[in-house]
């Protein structure tokens, strides 16, 4: 498990964020500096998580089924 | 076989899958992307739609190598890693094809532009379809596994050549065509690869997760029937 933490965390760390440059390009400049983009960005890590914890308890269910043919 | 118990009952790499996505979606939104006209910031899409086919094609190769080694042994728990990789691999290439179909509607104008890669595309996953109809059209177990398995064997090679040979023959829009992408370093912006990298990983990892599951659960049945 530590391994894991450590792992994640330099990944985390390895990226660095550079900071926007004006281009005549339209990026969504105003959507991050209102802050609103980290709402959008929690609700899909809280699907992906449910998701993740669901395929979790089917992986569970199936050890227990498993182990019950033995 | 015994390296399969280990890798399916070991759970590290299933919470790494996990994390590897969800660093994916935290920085494939946050961090800082190139500014480039038409793609605006679509560009992250590249975060999502690609590592959809990158797990397609892994689990199709998984499926590749199970067909072989069910040719050559006959032991039908091979027949079975086949068919679910098979399975998986054909999901992920259905999402593919849809993200990448949302994706070319607002940068290339429509859904379907008739794009090299497109096609291809879609006629690899129907060869693959065609996989499953032959499969399920057999009653003898024996009979099924080893037709389907040869079938298989030639699909893959066929799958390579429709997505890596002929968009590279012609034009496409797909980025990494008409050239030899792998020299090329133009193709992808450096800085997206941090997260690039570990979406791909990530995913595949979460294809193989998925297979395994069904794997055991096709071996429960079995064990019941």
């Amino acid at each position: 498990m530590k391994k894991f933490l450590l792992l994640a965390i330099l990944l985390f760390v390895s990226v660095s964020i550079f900071a926007q440059e004006s281009t005549g390009v339209d990026m969504a400049t105003e959507l991050r500096s209102s802050g609103k983009i980290y709402v959008v960005v929690a609700v899909l890590a809280v699907i992906f998580l449910g998701l993740a914890f669901y395929l979790f308890s089917i992986d569970n269910r199936l050890k227990k089924i498993e182990k019950l043919q033995k | 076989m015994l390296t399969n118990l280990i890798i399916m009952n070991k759970s590290w790499w299933k919470i790494l899958a996990v994390l590897l996505v969800l660093f994916s979606i935290i920085g494939g939104f946050l961090f800082h992307v190139p500014a480039k006209p038409i793609l605006n910031e679509s560009i992250r899409n590249i975060h999502f739609h690609v590592p959809m086919w990158f797990a397609m094609i892994i689990m199709l190769a998984v499926s590749f190598v199970y067909s072989i080694k069910y040719l050559n042994k006959g032991h039908e728990n091979d027949d079975l890693m086949a068919v679910e990789s098979a399975n998986v691999g054909i999901i992920f290439g259905i999402l593919g094809l849809v993200t990448g179909m949302v994706w070319a509607n607002f940068t290339w104008g429509e859904p379907w532009s008739n794009d090299p890669k497109q096609n291809s595309a879609a006629i690899a996953l129907l060869i693959y379809m065609a996989y499953l109809v032959l499969r399920n059209s057999m009653e003898e177990e024996q009979k099924r596994g080893k037709i389907s398995s040869v079938y298989n064997v030639f699909a893959f090679p066929i799958m390579v050549v429709l997505l890596f040979v002929l968009p590279r023959m012609t034009d496409s829009l797909h980025p990494g065509n008409g050239g030899n992408p792998g020299f090329n370093t133009k193709d992808m912006a450096p800085e997206l690869r941090p997260v690039f990298y570990p979406a791909c990983l990530g995913w595949i990892l979460i294809a193989t997760w998925i297979t395994t599951l069904r794997f055991r659960m096709r071996k429960q049945e079995n064990l019941l029937s």
